[in-house]
Formats: structure tokens, sequence, C-alpha cells
């Protein structure tokens, strides 16, 4: 009984432990740079709260926080940002928004569409707080006045980088690593495998998931996203593109382990900006999802006095999705890429929203 | 005197654990370059009336998970697949209660007693492999929780719907959802309908293992497992019961939400609650309202960790330090106090021997 409860303990502790240290990363980074401590401007007082991981992802979160510093620098805006912790329920959330709108915040930003019920429930008790949730829903539960979702076309974007891929591809095989097999990450890959098939169908296009539902795992470990990318050169494929956030990290480890010839493709924000220096020349593109534009004229439009409430969709047409031209690797094929683009615009090509 | 002295014994272990806990959770801030004043200002301020409700019904389900592994590690059984039990039968549970094949609250009986048997069958695959295979349990729920996870998220993408970016479960029919209890006029949460179910489940864990034969067996089990086959206990038979009902117990553990809050599975259901319960069960030493202390320090450690971020500007993730410390400093102190309840003994021994009054009574 005693040496069961010893190995109890040291395994309840390693796994309290790890959650711990799993965040740890971004909670350093939070502290090295910090727009919202001693922001005290005249503009909003905006209330962001993050998804599990919070900053320091280089993708999905940071995004968000590139648009929170502008609406400080530009709007003179004041802020706050919270992290989730793991494990939480509804009931967590809802609280987190609560605690933001009874210290004054207003707008709240919600990053993630795993807070839409809760913000769905909380706009309800405050009607004065406007709420806006990034890839949210919050409207499809319950139609609010001060409630916003602000989501995006991530299958045109995605399309558009099929359409690298398959252009710079030899090996005439390429890859696509999700993070959490659901409606969001298909769409990243529906329009990714929509891209490459409109330029040559005959192309192999490799999938995996990180996880069926578990955030964490999908997201937050770069470890899984490095496995499942070298997996995939080992497996002949030449090119990966990874919509997985955090985990994404990996599979720019995986790239660079596979040496001259192979390419990744970054999403979110411009990854090749944010990458090792010896990963650059790795990075192809990436599928830009303007979450900063989105984070910052949501904040705009509430210092104007309209902040918008139902669903906001963001696509190629109004900029709210694009690739990145960084590193110069695709300017020789930029002209295809714009035609699509341009098709997509215009209606002509309709991409699918599911695989 | 004598009772005194063991009462103050029995509390000093928990105490001793916790002010140790305070202080190296305090010291980990100062390392970090946090303000522990503002830490403990936080932590310790009375909660508001709808965080109180929130403590509560966090603590229930906590307090099921806590009961569900208290049942294996009782019969030294360590079942880490609580999560997996849990998650299979909430969706199990779920998924029966939406076919709604009996009106309003016989849906209701009828689902968790569903939640209870998908939870007992899936632990049994674990039970099952232990007696005829010899596999350890402790490897067999963990691959359990992973195929569970996967299984799950397989089987919701076939029945279920989508809701904006998730998938669910059709919808539990109104008829059979238990309404909150609202605790305080002025609170927007309310208490789970379904605490009572936490309620009963610990009565019928302290009343089985402490009155009944099958309580017995399984503690003696626990003891020594020789001495229990020597006085003629069936062990495999042991290990498969106590298996299912720990199993049965983790299927409980998404009733009160699924039939209070979300009325339906979805791919966002929490996660962790099976991990927590470990933990939990081992801050309550296995005992029924041991765990109930344990649940309600979880709880309360994690609620009062959400203004943190916002108030003191301290990362929420230093509360998984102090869990995780707080079960450390319990399993270690207990075994200070052991020992030195030991020491106490012998001297008493020791001087009842030396004296030449109660000398008689020892000769005697």
């Amino acid at each position: 009984m005693r040496r069961l409860t010893k190995i109890a303990a040291a395994s309840a502790v390693l796994a309290l432990a790890l959650t711990g240290c799993g965040n740890d990363e971004t909670g350093s980074t939070t502290g090295s740079e910090d727009i919202c401590e001693g922001s005290s401007g005249n503009g909003p007082k905006i209330g962001l709260a993050y998804d599990v991981g919070g900053r320091g992802d280089q993708s999905f979160n940071d995004s968000a926080y590139v648009g929170l510093k502008k609406a400080v620098d530009d709007l003179d805006a004041s802020c706050k940002e919270v992290e989730a912790g793991t494990g939480e329920n509804d009931a967590d959330r809802e609280e987190r928004l609560r605690l933001l709108a009874d210290a004054g915040f207003n707008p709240v930003v919600a990053v993630g569409f795993v807070y839409s019920p809760a913000v769905a429930t909380v706009a309800a008790e405050y009607p004065d707080v406007n709420f806006g949730v990034v890839d949210g829903y919050a409207t499809a539960i319950k139609e609010q006045k001060n409630v916003a979702d602000l989501t995006f076309a991530e299958n045109e974007g995605s399309f558009l980088v099929g359409v690298a891929a398959a252009l710079k591809t030899e090996a005439k095989n390429v890859g696509f690593v999700g993070g959490v097999n659901g409606p969001l990450i298909q769409k990243f890959e529906a329009g990714f495998k929509a891209g490459v098939e409109a330029v040559d169908p005959k192309i192999e296009i490799q999938t995996q998931y990180l996880s069926q539902d578990d955030p964490q795992q999908g997201f937050e470990n770069p470890a899984g996203g490095e496995t499942a990318a070298t997996g995939m050169y080992d497996n002949g494929a030449d090119i990966v593109y990874h919509a997985a956030g955090k985990s994404g990290l990996g599979v720019f480890d995986a790239v660079e382990a596979a040496g001259e010839g192979y390419w990744a493709i970054g999403v979110d924000s411009d990854q090749y900006l944010t990458v090792d220096e010896a990963q650059k020349k790795h990075i192809l593109t990436s599928m830009l999802k303007r979450i900063d534009t989105a984070v910052f004229e949501y904040a705009e439009a509430f210092d104007g006095g309209s902040a918008p409430s139902g669903f906001v969709t963001y696509d190629l047409k109004s900029g709210g999705v694009d690739y990145s031209t960084s590193g110069g690797f695709v300017d020789d094929i930029t002209d295809q890429i714009d035609k699509y683009k341009d098709q997509i615009i215009a209606g002509e090509v309709k991409v699918p929203t599911a695989p | 005197m004598k009772t005194l002295q063991r009462a103050g014994l029995a509390l000093a272990a928990p105490v001793l654990a916790l002010v140790v806990a305070g202080i190296i959770t305090s010291l980990v801030l100062v390392a970090a370059g946090d303000d522990p004043a503002a830490f403990w200002e936080t932590m310790l301020a009375w909660p508001e009336n709808r965080s109180l409700v929130n403590i509560i019904n966090e603590a229930s389900v906590l307090y099921l998970s806590g009961l569900a592994a208290a049942i294996g590690f009782r019969m030294n059984l360590f079942n880490i697949g609580v999560e997996g039990q849990y998650r299979v039968a909430t969706f199990v549970a779920a998924y029966f209660a939406a076919q709604a094949f009996l009106p309003g609250y016989l849906n209701t009986v009828a689902t968790i007693l569903v939640a209870m048997l998908a939870g007992a069958a899936w632990a049994g695959i674990a039970a099952l492999l232990r007696v005829t295979r010899g596999v350890s349990e402790v490897i067999s729920t963990i691959m359990l929780n992973a195929i569970a996870v996967s299984l799950v998220a397989y089987l919701l993408r076939k029945v279920g719907s989508r809701e904006g970016q998730t998938i669910v479960t059709d919808t539990v029919p109104q008829s059979g959802w238990i309404p909150g209890i609202s605790l305080f006029p002025d609170s927007v949460t309310d208490m789970y309908g379904l605490v009572f179910l936490a309620v009963l489940a610990g009565i019928g864990f302290s009343v089985l293992l402490n009155r009944t034969r099958f309580g017995f067996d399984l503690r003696a089990t626990g003891h020594s497992e020789s001495a229990a086959v020597a006085s003629g206990v069936d062990v495999k038979r042991m290990v498969i019961y106590s298996m299912l009902l720990s199993g049965a117990v983790a299927g409980l553990i998404g009733m009160p939400n699924l039939f209070g809050v979300s009325h339906n599975y979805g791919s966002t259901i929490q996660t962790g609650i099976g991990f927590a319960g470990i933990a939990v069960a081992l801050l309550g030493r296995n005992h029924p309202l041991g765990i109930a202390a344990g649940a309600l320090i979880f709880a309360y450690l994690s609620e009062q960790a959400n203004p943190l971020g916002i108030l003191a500007g301290i990362s929420p993730e230093i509360i998984a330090v102090t869990q995780g410390v707080v079960v450390l400093c319990v399993v270690i102190a207990y075994e200070v106090v052991r020992r030195y309840r030991n020491k106490l003994e012998q001297r008493a021994v020791a001087e009842a021997l030396e004296a030449p009054g109660p000398s008689k009574e020892v000769t005697a």
C-alpha cells in the first residue's frame, strides 16, 4: 500500500509538473516583452483572453498579440492579457471573462473558438461590454448585439499555399500536419488539398493530425509535430504544410534535419520572420491568417463607437487571409498563385471547407 | 489526553503539508520574480458567491473522480484509466440519452445506469487482462486512455453534428434535464442539480468499505494479498469487481455536467479530471471524507487562480505547481507523522515497562 502511494504520488506530481513545464516557456516570454504592462492610454481598455498555451507559439496567439500591440500604439489603448489553464471547462472560461468585464475591460477579445459558449453566456450578463471571439461561433449559439465572431476563410488562404506547394514540389509528394482533427483545421486541409489538386491532381498528399480532440496534444506539441513531419519527409514528401500552432515549431525542426531541397509552409503569422536563422531557407511561404488585423479592426471599430456584431468574415477579398513572400522562394510563381487568387476573389473558383 | 494527542497527530499531517506547500509556492514565486504577497491576497480572498458555486460544482466532479481512483487504491490496484472511463461513459451516455428511449426522468435514470455500465465495461477490459494474462493494470489503463480518446473522437464524428467549430452529439431531450439549484440570489452560476450524486457515491463508498464483507475483503487484499488468499479471499474475483466498481463510479463523473449544463457530448469536453482524481484520492488518503476535503482544496485552488492573471499579474499556471507540491507534501508529511507516532508509542511502551507501578499490569 505505501509503495503504491509513493508511485501514485510520484506520477501525480510528475503529471502536474509536466503541465507546468509545458507552459513555462510561454510564461517567460510574457515576462520579457509585455505591451500591456504599463499601458495606460486613454483609449479602449482591451481585455484579451488566450486559449491554452498563450503567447509564444509564434503563430496563432502571437498574431492576436500583434493586433493588440497595434491597438495600444495606434488607439492609445490599455490592455490586459490572460492565459487559460489546462483541463478547463466552460465554467472556468466564463469566470475569466466575467473577471475581465468586472475589472472594467471593454471590449473583451477571446482568442479561440473554444470560448464561444462561454462568451454567449457571459455577454448576456454584461450587455454594456462588447465581446469578440476569434474563430468563434457564439452568434450561432445566441445572437447578441454585443457579440462579434471574427472568422476567417482559412480554406482560401490554404488553397494558395497548396498551389505554391504543387508548383514547387519535385517529388510530386506533399504533406499536411494538422493540430486537432476538427472542423476548424479541416478547413485548412480542404483548402490545401484543393489548391494542390487544382495544379496537378496526380500529386500525392499525406495527411496527419496530431490529436483527435486534445488541444494540448494538437497545438502544444512540437515533438509530435516533428515526428509527424519527419515521417512524411521519409515517406517521400518534400514539402509539408502545418496548421498546428506551436506544434508547427517541430515541423520546422524536421525540415531543417531533412536538409537541402526540403520545404515547410508556415501558418497564421509570417513564420519566415520568426524561425531560427538555420530554418529560414526552408520556409517556402506561410498562409497568413490576419488575426492581428481582426483584433485591431475590432478594437478600432469599438473605439469609433460602432463595434460590429454577428459573424465578421475575413477572406481573401478583404485581405484577412493571404500568403507570404518573405525569403523570396515563391517569387517565380507569384503570377500563377495570384491568378488563382483573383479567380477565388471573383468567385470563379469555389474552395471547399471540408475535405 | 491520549485522544487529544491522537487527534492532534491526525491533523498535524495535513496542516503541516499545507503550510510547507504554501512556503514552497512562495519561494517559487520569489524565484520567478513575482510578488508572493499579491498571490496570497488573491488566493485567500473570500470568493464571490458565483465562485463558491463553481467551487462546489468542480469539487463534486473531482470527488467522483477521486472516489473512482480510491476504490482501486484501497485494493492496491492502480487504476489510472479513470480519464478514459469517464470519456467513454460520458459519450455513450450522451448518445443514449439523446435517443430518448424512455420519457422524462426515466431517461435520466436509465442514462446514469448506462454511463456506469459503460465506464465499468471499459475498466473491465483492464481487469480481464490482469486476471487472465497478468497484464499490469497500470500499463493497460494508460493505453486504454489513449484508445478511449481516439475511439470516442472517431465515433463522435460518425454520430455527431457540427456546431460552429466543434462536433457534438444530439441534445438530450429537455424533459430529462436536471436544472441547476440557485444557491445565492445574486449569483449568475447555479449548483449542479446532480451534486447529490457525489454525496450518494461517497456514502455508498463508505458503507461498502466499512460495513460489508466485500469491503472487508477489499481492504484485506489491499493490506496483504497473501494473507487474504490464506483467509479464503478469491483475489482474481476481487480484482474484477473492484475494477468494475471503479469504472462505474468513473462513469458518473460526466453526469452532472451532461444533465445540468452541456446537454450533449462535444469535442471540447473538459479533460484531465480523471488524472486530477488520482491526486485528490492521494490527498484524501482514500478516505471518503478525506477525498471530499481534497476535492474542495483542489477546486478552491483552481477557482481562486482565475483572478491571478487579471488582478495580480501572475500566471495562473503557478497553481499547477501548488497542487503538485501539496500532493507531495501530504505524502511526506504523513510519513513523518507516522514515524513520529511510532516513536511516541515505543517510548510509551518503554516507560510503561520501566515504571514500577504498571509493570504489574504488563506481567498480568
